[in-house]
Parts: structure tokens; sequence; C-alpha cells
């Protein structure tokens, strides 16, 4: 039988060779696009249009935008029935395609981001790479970081005023230029699945707007909490001294973590009623139309896929976190389940559009059911199944965790 | 040589490495070569001539090496039973290899429906193969070009260059690809080229007992096959998505999905 046998079930008529062939990882593929663009407009709030309570959480958000950005072409990587031959998209690129350009897209904005990234850590990396070039006898670990640091501030030891100056007028270019190709890297994503004339479900022009909402909501919910997250652990730390200097500190990393919080929900909850609203539009407007395709995704959206869209992308996703973000006396206790929720919802939203358009068949008379490989049997069913879709979204915390080693974000206060 | 030298010669040679290239494209695209070939291979499906024996399927298994069992198939044929209440049953249980061995239509999921012969209005087989369609989806989002439209207007798959990223099965209205079980690549009906480039017929209209299946040129005023697509009255499967696809049926009614 054929591998996608596996995980396909189906049920009155389907043609023979329909299976669903895009799977859990092109279920990730969107959703780690999706993060990368939407903490890359989270730290351009800050760094474009000069939003000043979210100075902390931009500097953070973008080199987690840069560590998801390097995680984000893994999906499609495994995905791939041969990706040995991947690299033949950019030996050959046939331009027809929506994918032919990925890597041009991925690469081009990778390279905004990691100058972006350079220019903001430059002097902290001359910083360093001074202070350990005067060390005398350093240990290996001290060597290597001195090589590192020294390496990667590619000879611009300059630090005077007038070129630091120069440095956030780059950054400020940089972080206007990175938005729309973050936005595009991301619609370009909805693009893929919008532009299939085959498929019933995603055939909209709404899909790459859509998936830019939902992205950039995403994006911000995973900043915002690992944000939360890191805060705690310092308050955790500072709690430990047990002085009165603690205590101040203490007071201060909470009301400085109160005002990022108070706006970053905000823009949160903005970006939420856009994507929402788009959605519901899109949903409406197939409704009220009802062409040809309209019996067999009416079945779908209201039948087969109705705890999947309503109760866990719509309730839980979406209307659940939306009450608990709104209700007054914003508290982070309540913060934390709220913007889980919403991660959750747009990882749904997601599920619902990539998994929910192959539950049907071309036949328009027949489904198919996506049973997720849960314990691998083989290399194959462990990339398409539920290890691999953890691989992937546990990949950029390892990523951050190694980035943060040369770009401080978690320890000290940082450059402006 | 100087640097400004280096890089302006460096530039000019570029661009008449793009223009010669440019040229090349402009004056020889494919359609050219396409507009200029004698052949374009079309399908006939005669649908009243169909028994539903599925030796064509078997025949094709056979000829382009697709496991038996695998549960994909280049061709298949459709069966579509029609009740008084007008409600359509369809099936293709084996993709038919085996022909259609009972009268209990095939819902999936073990389960089977009977429609007693004296509720049956309407009954009849359509057979199923590529439609090398001449604005072909399958192409137009294959990401490396792996897959392209030859000459002849057949649309054919280069193994050695597909990256098995899946787009064409996505992109095909009509279901017809799939990943080749052994070789994992994007695979299809192409006619059965090598034969029909060679003056053979294809497989599966070699093993139909019927004769309902035909392959035919229609750039040739003499053949048969561009003889019936002229004069009677065909159709093609799902032309609103624009594909223009050629394969052609005879008597394919609004049932046939």
């Amino acid at each position: 039988m054929v591998l996608e046998s596996l995980w396909t079930v189906k049920e009155f008529f389907v043609y023979p060779n329909e299976y669903i062939y895009w799977a859990i990882q092109i279920v990730m593929y969107p959703f780690m696009t999706g993060l990368v663009a939407g903490a890359f407009v989270l730290s351009s709030l800050y760094h474009l249009f000069g939003i000043k309570p979210l100075k902390e959480i931009a500097r953070f958000a973008l080199v987690f935008s840069f560590a998801l950005l390097m995680v984000a072409p893994l999906p499609l990587l495994l995905h791939l029935a041969q990706p040995q031959r991947s690299l033949y998209v950019g030996l050959t690129p046939h331009f027809t395609s929506a994918i032919a350009a990925f890597g041009v897209v991925l690469f081009v904005y990778g390279s905004v981001v990691a100058a972006e990234l350079w220019f903001l850590f430059r002097k902290h990396l001359v910083e360093v790479s001074i202070e350990l070039k005067s060390k005398t006898n350093k240990s290996l670990a001290e060597k290597i970081k001195y090589m590192v640091h020294t390496i990667l501030t590619l000879g611009a030891m300059d630090v005077s005023d007038a070129s630091l100056k120069l440095d956030a007028k780059a950054i400020k270019v940089l972080a206007g230029v990175g938005v729309p190709i973050a936005c595009f890297l991301h619609g370009y994503a909805g693009f893929i699945f919008g532009s299939v004339k085959a498929n019933a479900l995603w055939m909209t022009p709404l899909m790459p707007v859509i998936f830019i909402m939902s992205a950039i909501v995403s994006g911000v919910a995973l900043c915002m909490l690992i944000y939360i997250i890191i805060m705690g652990m310092k308050k955790f730390i500072v709690s430990r001294k047990n002085d009165s200097a603690a205590l101040s500190t203490l007071k201060e990393i909470n009301s400085e973590e109160i005002s990022t919080v108070q706006t970053s929900v905000k823009y949160l909850i903005f970006f939420m009623i856009f994507s929402i609203s788009l959605e519901l539009l899109d949903l409406v407007f197939r409704g009220y139309t009802a062409v040809k395709s309209w019996d067999i995704l009416r079945n779908v959206i209201y039948g087969t896929d109705f705890i999947n869209i309503f109760l866990l992308q719509y309730l839980m996703g979406n209307l659940v976190p939306f009450i608990l973000l709104l209700l007054p006396g914003l508290k982070i206790r309540r913060l934390i389940p709220a913007l889980l929720l919403v991660l959750f919802g747009v990882f749904m939203m997601r599920w619902n559009v990539v998994i929910g358009g192959q539950s049907f068949s071309l036949t328009f008379s027949g489904y198919m059911d996506y049973q997720l490989p849960i314990i691998p049997h083989g290399l194959e069913t462990f990339k398409e199944g539920l290890g691999g879709a953890l691989l992937i979204a546990v990949l950029p915390f390892i990523l951050f965790w190694i980035l943060n080693k040369i770009f401080p974000v978690l320890q000290t206060k940082g450059p402006d | 040589m100087n640097r400004r030298d280096f890089i302006k010669l460096t530039i000019k040679g570029t661009a008449a490495v793009m223009l010669v290239n440019g040229l090349d494209i402009i004056f020889q695209p494919p359609d050219v070569h396409a507009r200029t070939s004698p052949r374009r291979f079309v399908f006939l499906v005669d649908i009243y001539k169909c028994i539903g024996c599925g030796f064509c399927v078997k025949a094709c298994k056979l000829e382009n090496e697709i496991p038996f069992d695998a549960g994909v198939s280049r061709t298949w044929v459709e069966r579509y039973v029609v009740n008084g209440e007008g409600e359509v049953f369809a099936d293709t249980p084996k993709e038919a290899r085996y022909g259609f061995t009972t009268g209990r239509i095939d819902l999936g999921r073990g389960k089977f429906k009977d429609i007693p012969q004296e509720k049956t209005k309407k009954a009849f087989f359509v057979p199923k193969l590529c439609n090398q369609c001449e604005k072909p989806s399958c192409v137009q989002v294959c990401p490396v070009g792996a897959t392209y439209q030859n000459a002849d207007g057949v649309v054919l798959i280069d193994r050695k260059w597909c990256i098995g990223c899946g787009y064409c099965i996505m992109a095909c209205p009509y279901g017809m690809r799939f990943f080749h079980p052994v070789h994992r690549v994007a695979d299809k009906c192409n006619f059965c080229y090598h034969r029909i480039n060679q003056g053979l017929r294809p497989a599966c209209v070699q093993a139909c007992p019927t004769g309902a299946r035909l392959i035919g040129n229609i750039k040739d005023p003499g053949d048969p096959v561009e003889k019936i697509i002229r004069t009677q009255q065909v159709a093609v499967h799902k032309p609103e998505y624009g594909t223009n696809p050629q394969v052609y049926y005879v008597g394919l009614g609004e049932e046939v999905r």
C-alpha cells in the first residue's frame, strides 16, 4: 500500500489516487512561518514606529524570529518525498509555481533579519570582543567566545556615538523593509494554498490576507508568552536575594512587565479582530454564494469538521481567549492561558485549512479522514507524525537558547 | 585589468548570456514546438461501450509497473448507479482492476449499499485516465519543472528530477496523480508515451475488449478519433477548471464526477 494510506481513511466515493498527501508537516509549515512573520512585526512596532513600552519584547522578538526562521524550511524538507533533491528548486526554479520562489523569499527575509540583528547587537559584540581580548590566560570557553564574537563584529569595531547613530538608522530602515517582506513570506504561504484551483476550500483570494493576520496574532502571542516566562524567571531569581534592593528591583520588573504586556495585548486584540473578521467573511461569502462545491463544504464545515472548526478553533482558540483578554483588570496569571489558547487557535486554523481542505474528495461525493500517526513505525511515520511535529515545535527554542549566548536578550538590559 | 574593468566585463558578459537565453525563449518557446509538431495525442472514451471488465486497469498496471495492490492507479473505471429518486451512487472498488464482481456499491470503511435491480433506473461505467490537458495545472505548479508538456501534448514526469512535494497532486482537479509507491515521486498516466511514440497503442486501448478506449492524433485529418471528436457530440470532464482536457467522452452524463 502507499504510505499515505497509513493515515487516510476514505468514505463514500473517492477517486482511487486521492489521499491526504499534505499532512502534519504542511500544517507546521504555515504555523512556523506565521510565527516568524508575527514575531518580526512585533519587533518592528518598536524599531520602526518607536512604541516605547515594547522595547524589551522587541529585541527579544527579533532574536526569536531569527530562531524560528531557521526552522521554517524544515517542515517542508521533512515533507518532501525526495528531500535530497530539495536544492533543485534553486537549480531549476520553475517560476509559474507558487513554491519555486520560497527559497529566494526566505533567503532575502533571513538576510534582512540577520542584518538587523547585527546592527542591534554590534555594540555588544564589540564590547565582549574587546573585553576578552585584553584578558590574559583565557579558558577554552572564553577563547571560543572571543573568536565567535570577534568574527561576528565583521571587523567593524567603531562604537563611537556617530557610528551607533548610524546603526540605529540602519535598524529603522531594515525594520521598515522587513515588515513587507515578512508579510510577503507569509502571504506567500497563503498564496500557495489560495491558488490551488482544484481545491474548493483553499481557493480564495482572501487566503494570503487571512494567513498574514493570523500569523501576526500567533507571533505576538508566542513572544508575549515567552516574555512573561522570562520575566517570571527574573523575578524568581531576584526574589531569592531577599533584601531591600531586591524588593525595588522586583517592583521595577513588575511595572515594566505590566506596561509591556498591556501594550502588546492591545495589538494582539487588534489583529485578532482583523483575523476573525476575515475568516468569518470568507465563511459567510461561501455560504451566501453557494456555488457547486458548497454542498460538500457545508458538510465538512458544519459536519465532519465541526469540532475542529467551531469548538476548537473559533470557541477555544478565539472566543475564550478574546474574553480573557478583554476582561477588566488584566492579570499575568489570566494572560498565560489566554495566550496559550490563542496559539492553539491559530494552530487549529492551519490544521483546518490544510487537513480540512483535503478531507473531502474531488468527486464532491466522498470524504477522507486524517489520522495523525502517533507511534512511529519507521522514519516516514515519524516525519509525518506527532514526533516530527513536536521536533519542529521544539527546535526554535533550542536555537533561541544558543542564539541567546551571542545575542543576549534574557540576562541583561541591552542597547536600544 | 583593474577592478572597475573586471566588474564592467562581468556585467557585459552576464547581459550577453541572458540575452542569448532570452532570445531562445522568445523565438523557440515550447508552444512553438507544439504548434509545429505534426501530432497532438487525444483520447476518446465511449461510455456506451464500456462493460466495466477492468482489463484496462490490469493492463496499465502491468505495462507501467504500478504495484498491483498499492491502492493507486494510472487509470481506473467508475461505476454509476442512479435509482428512482435520482440519487447517484458511485464507486470504483480496487480501481476496478478485477472489474465489478458484485452488485453492491462500495461506500468505504467496509460498508456496502445494495441497490435492487428493479430500483435501478440507470447504470454505466466511466473509465478515467489522465486528460493530458492543454493547460495543465500540474505543470504550472511544479516548482522544479520536473513535469512538463511535450510537443505532442502529453504531460510527462522526470522521475530523476521530481522532489516529491506533492503540489501537482494537489493541483490536479481530476485526482490523476499520486506518489509512486516504489519510486516515491509523482506519477500518472502518460497515454503510454513509450508505446504511442513508436506507433503502438496504449496498453489499456489494446486490452479493451469492446473498443471503448481509443487513442488518436487530432492533428491528422484522416484519424478516426479526430473524425468522431469533430463530427459527434463529445464532452470533456470538468471543463470549468479551465485546463482544457484532451480526453473526450461519448455519452458523458451530468452524474459523472
